[in-house]
């Protein structure tokens, strides 16, 4: 049941993506993030949709399993068209019925805010499925470093993410086990009304909490035990790299975003 | 209630990058009243086998049936809540399925979401708490301030609370002093035989395996490769080297014994017990000699 959430998942493989420096797609996507919102009209958005579709392609990551992926959030998704769908009222008015009225603007919006939600979704994820955790929160604390300066806990902040990063797959084997052990004692989570399905989760949710605690308990001890100190004086054993395909790949965006303030209203 | 496997397939998280292969063509018959063990090495899907015996995975590929109801690839079954009251799961740590404020409670949990009325399951649950050797005091404890062998009692009774006519049980002693375990093994033992549970015991110890279960079966690679009783399976060395897995600790030092006097015992020792009792005929005979 849970094994088919990809999200914050590895896959491991050796496409181009894959290969980037991990520094570089985390300011990848956080670019990204802002360029996005340049977009405003059906041009922009279109070619926006292109180079997400060729990011997908240069990941070799199969697009019926990042469809698959994305239904968690498809629901999100929806209630945000519709919502622009119904409260616009701008533009003409291409359907009246009843209490129902729908702005030629608000069917706009709605598609956009759309593309723009499954774009940032889609980029994101494939950050996660390209790089192993490890490298991500290397290289968040790389990136991080100059906030050192404010005192800022850099190195325990990367930790405490690389761990809860380490544990997220742990926890969910975790919670398939204690969920299987109490369906096999009747418990029922999926039928009932929404006040049985509630109290079905009780008995998944302490036992979970119980083991996750003790876990941390014995990685505490475990770190303790091995001299852990914090990052003071601490060498790293996989170095990241940064080459020419790296600074490639930020110019990308910024040539999509120049063409998008170009052909932008 | 008889349980037979047929062809059965199974691959974890299916259409995705992660699939994986558990199973390849499984056939197993167990016939009611039984006791089956389930011997493998690690990741031979032993586990994955049992699983399926209450639907909890429902098969890639082929058919499950287990008394009357049939689960098979593909189809839905409305019947699988009688079928989980039916047969009763003893997860490996069992204790990490505790969870109610008390030891009574927890056991009734089981009983009470399959419809049996209060009085009744709190009845079944003293019972149990006798049963298993629990102090009296606990059953108004919270499960979380026991012993790591209690809880292990209390979540075996949860299960037991059930009423199952089919006891599965994954690895259940693991982790446990060898008192406990010993303990713990003979109590299934008695239920089996008291009220003819069928058993299923998935384990790695070859000591219960020929102790307990009248028929084995061997997992490899997520195939059972052997079938039959235990005196035929543990009565290949050479077989059971290729799966991985050893002799029981009696057999192993009945061989020693034969090869040193030169003399063969008249059967396999699947015991302590026989093979105490064999060896003291043989010192005889040889006094008498």
């Amino acid at each position: 049941m849970l094994e088919k959430m990809i999200f914050g998942r590895y896959i491991p493989g050796d496409s181009f993506i894959h290969r980037l420096d991990a520094r570089a797609k985390l300011i990848f996507v956080f670019l990204f993030i802002m360029v996005v919102f340049i977009a405003n009209n059906w041009i922009t958005y279109g070619i926006l949709l292109l180079f997400t579709f060729l990011i997908i392609r240069l990941s070799k990551i199969r697009l019926y399993f990042l469809i698959n992926g994305l239904k968690p959030v498809v629901f999100l998704i929806i209630f945000t068209f519709l919502l622009h769908l119904f409260f616009t009222r701008e533009g003409p008015i291409i359907f009246d019925w009843k209490f129902i009225t729908i702005y030629e603007e608000g069917l706009k919006q709605g598609i956009f805010i759309s593309i723009r939600f499954t774009v940032l979704v889609v980029l994101t994820s494939i950050l996660t499925l390209t790089t192993t955790p490890i490298s991500i929160t290397d290289a968040l604390e790389i990136l991080l470093n100059p906030l050192k300066k404010w005192k800022l806990p850099v190195h325990e902040l990367a930790l405490m993410m690389s761990i809860s990063l380490r544990f997220i797959p742990t926890l969910m084997d975790e919670t398939d086990k204690i969920m299987k052990a109490q369906m096999a004692r009747g418990s029922d989570m999926t039928t009932g009304s929404m006040k049985e399905r509630m109290n079905a989760i009780v008995p998944l949710l302490i036992p979970l909490f119980v083991s996750a605690f003790k876990r941390a308990e014995d990685l505490a001890t475990a770190m303790e035990v091995r001299g852990y100190k914090g990052g003071e004086g601490r060498t790293r054993y996989r170095k990241l790299e940064w080459v020419t395909r790296d600074t490639l790949i930020i110019l990308s965006l910024v040539v999509l975003a120049a063409i998008l303030v170009y052909l932008r209203n | 209630m008889d349980i037979s496997l047929q062809q059965v397939s199974y691959a974890y998280a299916k259409d995705t990058p992660f699939e994986k292969r558990a199973l390849y063509d499984v056939d197993l018959l167990i016939p009611s009243g039984s006791y089956q063990a389930i011997i493998g090495h690690t990741g031979s899907g032993k586990s994955t086998v049992l699983q399926h015996l209450n639907a909890l995975l429902k098969p890639t590929e082929g058919v499950i049936r287990i008394g009357s109801t049939v689960v098979e690839a593909g189809k839905k079954n409305k019947k699988l809540r009688e079928l989980r009251q039916k047969v009763g799961i003893v997860f490996q740590f069992p204790e990490h399925q505790l969870f109610d404020e008390t030891v009574l409670k927890d056991i009734m949990f089981g009983p009470m979401n399959f419809g049996v009325p209060e009085e009744e399951a709190r009845q079944r649950a003293i019972e149990l708490v006798r049963l298993l050797g629990l102090p009296e005091e606990v059953m108004e404890k919270s499960p979380f301030d026991l012993s790591g062998g209690q809880m292990r009692r209390v979540a075996i009774a949860g299960v037991l609370a059930m009423n199952p006519e089919v006891l599965v049980l994954d690895e259940p002693t693991a982790g446990l002093d060898p008192r406990g375990r010993k303990e713990i093994m003979e109590l299934f033992y008695r239920l089996h035989q008291e009220k003819g549970l069928t058993t299923v015991l998935v384990t790695h110890s070859m000591e219960d395996a020929a102790r307990y279960a009248d028929r084995i079966a061997i997992m490899h690679n997520g195939k059972c490769v052997l079938q039959g009783l235990p005196m035929e399976i543990f009565s290949d060395e050479d077989r059971l080297l290729d799966y991985r897995l050893e002799l029981p600790q009696s057999i192993k030092f009945q061989k020693k014994i034969e090869e040193m006097m030169n003399e063969k015992l008249p059967t396999l020792c699947l015991t302590e017990e026989t093979l105490a009792e064999e060896l003291a005929r043989l010192l005889k005979k040889e006094r008498e000699v």
